[in-house]
């Protein structure tokens, strides 16, 4: 049984191969940006009024929350659940949620088409508590300053300053508290946002139970980022794999993941709604799409033997995630019509221009990610000797 | 045991959010909205339509919009659909050989876009900032650029696709119709109506818009059958209120009754509109959405406040996950001393 090792800061040089790719991404965002201030959103992106909500909305805001998950999930696994043996998961799940929440809050901006009043969302003059964007919103927001406090004995402990960490320590658990209860509010309501719209979404995808979907699979997400990121850095950064934390995860994962596909199709069969499914249409092919990446994971790691494997734990991560992204697209996107079956002839496929935002958006994140990691105590000591 | 125990507590605890979001529509439930008694609206009426976009044109110069171009030479404004500068548009039915008006097989129909004035408008629940509001006396949706974020929220919720963002500028604002209420003071009511030379846009309230509607389906196809035109004053108006409003007080002639489908669009429609069609070409095939009575606003406002209603269930979860947390949470340094000893189980 391995004790909790402290974490460490990785070290090593910050200018390599991933480092300046991660940069010239995030300069062609930047490029872009510029032009999209000046001339507009019609500039650079193919919106349109059939579908107002691109990739920026549905990629870097709705799926870059849920991927940052992980934060979430591990830590209601160790301190609400008690699974106190996962805790060396917590800090460098956590770093990944505090880079995905506060680029998703920050992404929000560029798409926002009057951005110079997005303060009217949190101010009580304007605000319409009816609306669930304004409940994502201030949800998000809260959550955002809940992770950076959340967090902050890192930067304490860098910095030697011990009398601060002491006294943020004996309140922390507060913040712990208020870090499990903000993600479950907004995620659900990322999945509410869909019910207003109406007829206009596929009964696949548009229910009253939506945002338990949301939540339960935002969950299950989070554990999935955690296998994914968890071999990633330790492939990086030549360090040893978890395994011994990670084989338990990934069966708390199956276990979340069967609650949300239990409710996901008990669902559907009691709305009746099955039957959108067996059509030759482009939304049943993706509804099964989406499935098939959710029921992935049982094959690839079912078994206590396959869960050995850290190729297999690292697929059944991406395969999660991708369910999360098919789940969300097909909610936003593809099983969204305006036309309501009426032909108005609008269609909508990123422009590169807007690839290349949401690419730089991920971009900053991994380069966040690759600083801190390397310059702060975040991932365990013990593998972080090499 | 002890972490069995706590595993089970947190279960409890976290799994009450979860729980809530499947709760029953109990005390929360929020009614689908009714239109208001006094509320304004507009009949269309597509069988007295000609299409001549006069009121296409009238809305254009009312709401002080710019032309859009489809055709080449960039002489007539010639939008192909709604948009953030235009508010109105007379879109056409056609079916194979277009021979007769108001066919469905063989013959041609006209449908007006523009909004509906919905009695429980999504955009007006979907918008985060009250950009979006229903005017409590006259119900008309209205519009505040200033307050507006741009997130577009309004534009995907519509079931009609009648908010419209510009997306041409960097400073784009929301478009749709706001019933001219900006040109009410001087005693102007909507443009499309003041201008439409048949009556087939007719202003007044809706209340007594939806009887005119009843009184022309119940006349028989072909029958001769008086229609005003403009603007159609309520029962019993007085000399004073009519003074009210600009224009000839009776422009009404003698038109035909067309042979109508026993529907008045907007009556029952996501709770009714303020705004009501007759047809006679099914309303889908010209391209009015098929909805159902309740509300989508009603259905999202009810799981909003059934997981928000006075924060209780928020702060109640929060207090349950507080508890557990702080018998959970261990400080860093006691931990490490702890390992120091001897680890632990």
């Amino acid at each position: 049984m391995s004790a909790h090792h402290p974490a460490a800061p990785v070290g090593g040089k910050l200018f390599n191969l991933p480092v300046m790719i991660c940069s010239l991404l995030i300069a062609a965002m930047v490029a872009v940006l510029f032009v999209r201030f000046i001339f507009g959103l019609g500039a650079v992106t193919n919106l349109n009024d059939g579908y107002p909500w691109g990739i920026w909305v549905v990629f870097d805001v709705v799926i870059g929350s849920a991927f940052a998950c992980g934060g979430f999930s591990v830590a209601m696994l160790v301190y609400i659940f008690n699974r106190g043996e996962y805790h060396p998961l917590v800090r460098p799940a956590l770093l990944a949620s505090l880079f995905g929440y506060t680029l998703a809050g920050v992404g929000v901006l560029f798409d926002l088409g009057r951005w110079w009043n997005f303060w009217h969302i949190l101010s009580p003059g304007y605000a319409n508590p009816n609306s669930v964007m304004f409940e994502v919103a201030v949800c998000i927001s809260a959550y955002i300053i809940v992770m950076w406090i959340e967090f902050s004995p890192v930067f304490m402990e860098k910095w030697g300053m011990k009398v601060e960490k002491k006294k943020l320590e004996k309140v922390l658990f507060f913040f712990i508290a208020l870090g499990t209860l903000l993600p479950m509010m907004h995620q659900s309501s990322l999945g509410t946002l869909l019910v207003v719209m109406g007829p206009q979404v596929n009964p696949l995808w548009q229910t009253p139970v939506v945002p338990l979907l949301f939540l339960l699979s935002a969950i299950t997400i989070g554990y999935g980022v955690v296998l994914f990121e968890s071999c990633v850095a330790s492939s990086a950064y030549r360090m040893e794999i978890e395994m011994h934390l990670l084989q338990p995860l990934a069966k708390v994962m199956l276990g979340m993941l069967s609650v949300f596909l239990i409710v996901r199709f008990g669902d559907l069969v009691v709305r009746n709604a099955l039957g959108h499914a067996l059509q030759p249409t482009l939304e049943a092919f993706f509804f099964w799409l989406e499935t098939a990446c959710f029921v992935l994971p049982y094959l690839l790691v079912g078994t206590a033997g396959a869960r050995r494997n850290p190729a297999r734990l690292f697929l059944a991560g991406v395969a999660i995630m991708l369910g999360g992204v098919l789940l969300r697209v097909n909610g936003f996107l593809i099983g969204y019509d305006t036309g309501l079956g009426v032909d108005h002839g609008w269609n909508y496929f990123p422009s590169i221009a807007e690839m290349l935002v949401t690419m730089g958006m991920f971009a900053l994140e991994v380069l966040g990610y690759i600083i801190i990691t390397r310059r702060f105590p975040v991932l365990p000591r013990s593998a972080a000797a090499h | 045991m002890t972490s069995r125990r706590d595993f089970l507590r947190g279960c409890l605890a976290g799994g009450a959010a979860a729980a809530s979001a499947v709760l029953p529509e109990t005390a929360c439930a929020r009614d689908t909205l009714q239109r208001p008694p006094e509320g304004l609206g507009l009949l269309y009426d597509a069988t007295l339509c000609v299409g001549c976009q006069a009121c296409v044109a009238a809305c254009k110069q009312a709401n002080d919009n710019p032309a859009e171009f489809s055709a080449m030479d960039k002489l007539w404004d010639s939008p192909l659909d709604t948009s953030g500068h235009t508010f109105n548009l007379i879109k056409m039915y056609r079916n194979g050989t277009m021979e007769t008006k108001d066919a469905e097989t063989n013959g041609f129909s006209f449908m007006k876009t523009s909004c509906m004035h919905c009695a429980d408008p999504s955009c007006v629940s979907a918008c985060p900032v009250s950009a979006m509001t229903k005017d409590p006396v006259t119900g008309i949706v209205g519009y505040d650029a200033d307050a507006c974020i741009g997130c577009r929220y309004c534009v995907a919720a519509c079931p009609f696709g009648i908010p419209k963002y510009q997306y041409d500028s960097p400073t784009g604002q929301i478009g749709k119709c706001e019933l001219c209420r900006h040109r009410h003071k001087d005693g102007h009511y909507s443009a499309c109506a003041e201008v439409c030379p048949t009556g087939a846009t007719l202003f007044g309230r809706t209340e007594d818009l939806l009887a005119e509607a009843k009184r022309r389906l119940a006349a028989k196809p072909g029958e001769k059958l008086v229609v005003p035109r403009g603007r159609l004053p309520k029962p019993g108006e007085t000399a004073e209120e009519a003074a009210q409003w600009k224009g000839l007080l009776d422009q009404s002639y003698e038109a035909v009754a067309g042979t109508y489908l026993q529907h008045v669009y907007g009556e029952k429609e996501y709770g009714g509109t303020q705004v009501l069609k007759l047809s006679a070409v099914n309303f889908q095939k010209a391209g009015m959405p098929d909805l159902p009575p309740k509300s989508s606003a009603a259905t999202s406002e009810t799981i909003q406040h059934t997981l928000y209603g006075g924060m209780i269930m928020p702060i109640a979860v929060l207090a349950g996950l507080t508890w557990v947390a702080k018998r959970n949470v261990v400080p860093e340094d006691d931990e490490v001393s702890k390992n120091q000893k001897g680890g632990q189980s």
